[in-house]
């Protein structure tokens, strides 16, 4: 039996903090044919932050998200329309809006410690016929018993599947092996894996993560995603194919893409600076990076040691507004 | 002064918290704790403390219902809509701590004094509490076109009734950061973290308002006064950092430690709620007693 992986691409969802939320219609139509036309199973589209992200604390979208999920609905013939939805910030109001528009699939994210608050979504998420996923982020903040217990409330609350999300990039392999066995080995449904390239490993965990039995995998095209990105989508097609895994997206085609349409869109090249090196190294949320240097240069502060002492503060994800309070401190010391 | 009776209803953690502080007022005088479980901690708490217990839930009180003339309500909003009903037929005043919103939204330092004869008012929620003053507080000298609030609280303190209806906390306080906060548009963000040591409940409240600020002390005179008025009842409640104000915008950095009543300090969240709640009862029953 040949062995398949069902490829999620994020690049108009994670990829959104890269661009600080200023995707356009035409923008995510150009990306959407092209990914729908290399046949890419799943697309999500929303907000960096989820359905409801736009806002002060994590940056205004240039263009109502719900338009962006419409024009890619109406562009996806093949391809199934994802949002991502964090309760806390999103309201089921937003996930009917995107279920009304033609969104399949719903990820209900939490921090990986607090999968019960993911229950009221997850279950509004399945009365409405949807496909749900349980996105349990930060996920190197818990050891593996505390994830595997979690990621059982995300399955007792209808998780069709439930992912271990790398978010700050600082899961190492052994680590990430460890954790998708132990859920292979405890949960029904299938697994997911989304990983950051932080610490330029987001290829190496991925593999790791497909050996031991995750089937569902997030990644960005030309990493267009937050932080250095997420495991790099066309790489990641190639590298299973030499492999002998499928995963019904041509090759070809997502190489044009990366290189005539994403390339273009990007301000500047993703590569593994130093501050998103930091972010894989303190443990920090991975769109933290944007904010923690806006507030650097603001307060004339490095933005590394803002990251440091967030990672110190134990942040969890959607806390940007502690960015602005770190750095005042950062550059008015008590005396 | 004689004191104005009251009971509490439900024995969870807040109903619990309200206990420990009513028991200083010195124009309340809590009665009653009426829960629906004879086994639970809280009701537990109460016989200890010596106060009339009840364990059939508000039927056992509607049979007595002489207790009480102001009822605390720290159930669920399902719950609230028959108590509401109940209580009312009977001519008592409600306070309601659940996301039920039937009766106004009060937050004390900014509208209490028009509800002092309502007969159902809401607490609105822990954040609302804690973030709305500050948006009023810029409204008095700003139009606030638009104010968003993150309410960050410890893991620990945010029961399993906070999570099994996490959308409850933002539509009904991003609704009273319109209607008593007086923004144009309102927005509510709530996030858990599990540190521990626990965090303390930390607010950031950013504010848009209709032109540039240029009169910045006007402005943070306005929000320290306001933090003031708030630290009357809960004095762990403080400025984290100075406001960042920068053109038409506005963030104020809060922090609320709580009292350490039945919570420890760190859910300054469960503080805010229930010393609010505690404040209009005590403001109810000086109106009482000077009518």
């Amino acid at each position: 039996m040949t062995k398949e992986v069902i490829i999620t691409e994020v690049a108009l969802r994670d990829g959104s903090h890269a661009v600080r939320h200023q995707f356009t219609v035409e923008q995510v139509i150009d990306v959407v044919k092209g990914l729908n036309a290399a046949k890419v199973p799943y697309i999500e589209v929303s907000h960096g932050d989820g359905l409801g992200g736009s806002s002060i604390q994590y940056g205004f979208s240039h263009t109502d998200e719900f338009k962006l999920i419409e024009a890619a609905v109406e562009h996806a013939t093949f391809s199934k329309i994802s949002v991502l939805s964090l309760p806390g910030i999103a309201t089921t109001k937003e996930i009917q809006r995107a279920a009304d528009i033609g969104a399949k699939l719903v990820r209900v994210a939490t921090h990986v410690t607090e999968a019960d608050v993911a229950q009221q979504h997850l279950h509004f998420a399945k009365n409405l016929g949807l496909e749900t996923v349980g996105f349990l982020m930060m996920s190197h903040m818990a050891d593996t018993a505390t994830l595997v217990e979690q990621a059982k409330l995300m399955e007792n609350s209808g998780a069709d599947c439930v992912y271990v999300v790398d978010s700050a990039g600082a899961l190492l392999p052994h680590q990430v092996g460890e954790r998708i066995k132990a859920l292979k080995q405890e949960l029904q449904v299938p697994i997911g894996f989304h990983a950051h390239n932080n610490l330029s490993l987001a290829m190496a965990n991925t593999l790791v993560a497909i050996e031991e039995g995750a089937t569902r995998i997030d990644g960005s095209i030309r990493c267009l995603g937050a932080g250095a990105g997420n495991t790099q989508t066309e790489v990641l097609v190639a590298v299973l194919e030499k492999l002998g895994i499928q995963t019904g997206i041509d090759l070809y085609k997502m190489m044009d893409i990366a290189e005539e349409v994403i390339a273009p869109l990007l301000p500047t090249p993703q590569e593994i600076t130093k501050d998103s090196l930091v972010l894989g190294y303190a443990g920090v949320y991975s769109s933290f990076l944007l904010h923690a240097q806006n507030a650097a240069q603001r307060f004339n502060v490095d933005s590394r040691d803002i990251l440091i002492e967030i990672g110190k503060k134990k942040a969890v994800g959607g806390q940007e507004d502690l960015i602005l309070d770190v750095a005042q401190a950062l550059a008015t010391p008590i005396r | 002064m004689k004191k104005i009776k009251a009971a509490i209803l439900g024995s969870g953690n807040i109903g619990t918290d309200l206990m420990k502080k009513l028991q200083r007022s010195s124009v309340i005088e809590l009665t009653t704790v009426i829960g629906i479980d004879p086994n639970s901690d809280g009701l537990r708490k109460a016989k200890e403390a010596g106060f009339h217990t009840i364990s059939n839930g508000l039927e056992g009180f509607l049979q007595q219902p002489e207790l009480a003339d102001i009822i605390f309500d720290a159930t669920s909003a399902y719950a609230h809509i028959e108590h509401a009903k109940a209580l009312k037929a009977i001519g008592k005043q409600i306070i309601d701590l659940t996301p039920a919103a039937i009766g106004p939204a009060v937050i004390p330092p900014v509208n209490l004094h028009e509800q002092l004869q309502a007969d159902n008012v809401n607490m609105v929620t822990c954040g609302g509490q804690a973030t709305i003053p500050m948006v009023y507080a810029i409204s008095t000298l700003y139009n606030v076109e638009y104010a968003e609030i993150v309410a960050t609280i410890s893991s620990r303190s945010a029961g399993p009734g906070t999570r099994a209806n996490i959308d409850e906390f933002t539509r009904t306080t991003s609704r009273a950061i319109e209607s008593v906060g007086r923004a144009k548009e309102g927005k509510a963000i709530i996030i858990l973290n599990p540190a521990e040591p626990p965090i303390l409940m930390r607010d950031t409240i950013h504010c848009l308002v209709d032109r540039t600020i240029e009169d910045e002390d006007a402005l943070i005179a306005s929000i320290e006064e306001m933090v003031q008025k708030v630290q009357q009842y809960v004095p762990g409640y403080r400025l984290k950092q100075k406001p960042y104000i920068e053109e038409n915008r506005v963030s104020i950095f809060v922090e609320v430690e709580g009292a350490g009543d039945y919570l420890p300090p760190y859910a300054g969240n469960l503080d805010i709620m229930t010393a609010a709640a505690v404040k209009v009862a005590e403001e109810w029953a000086k109106a009482r007693v000077t009518v």
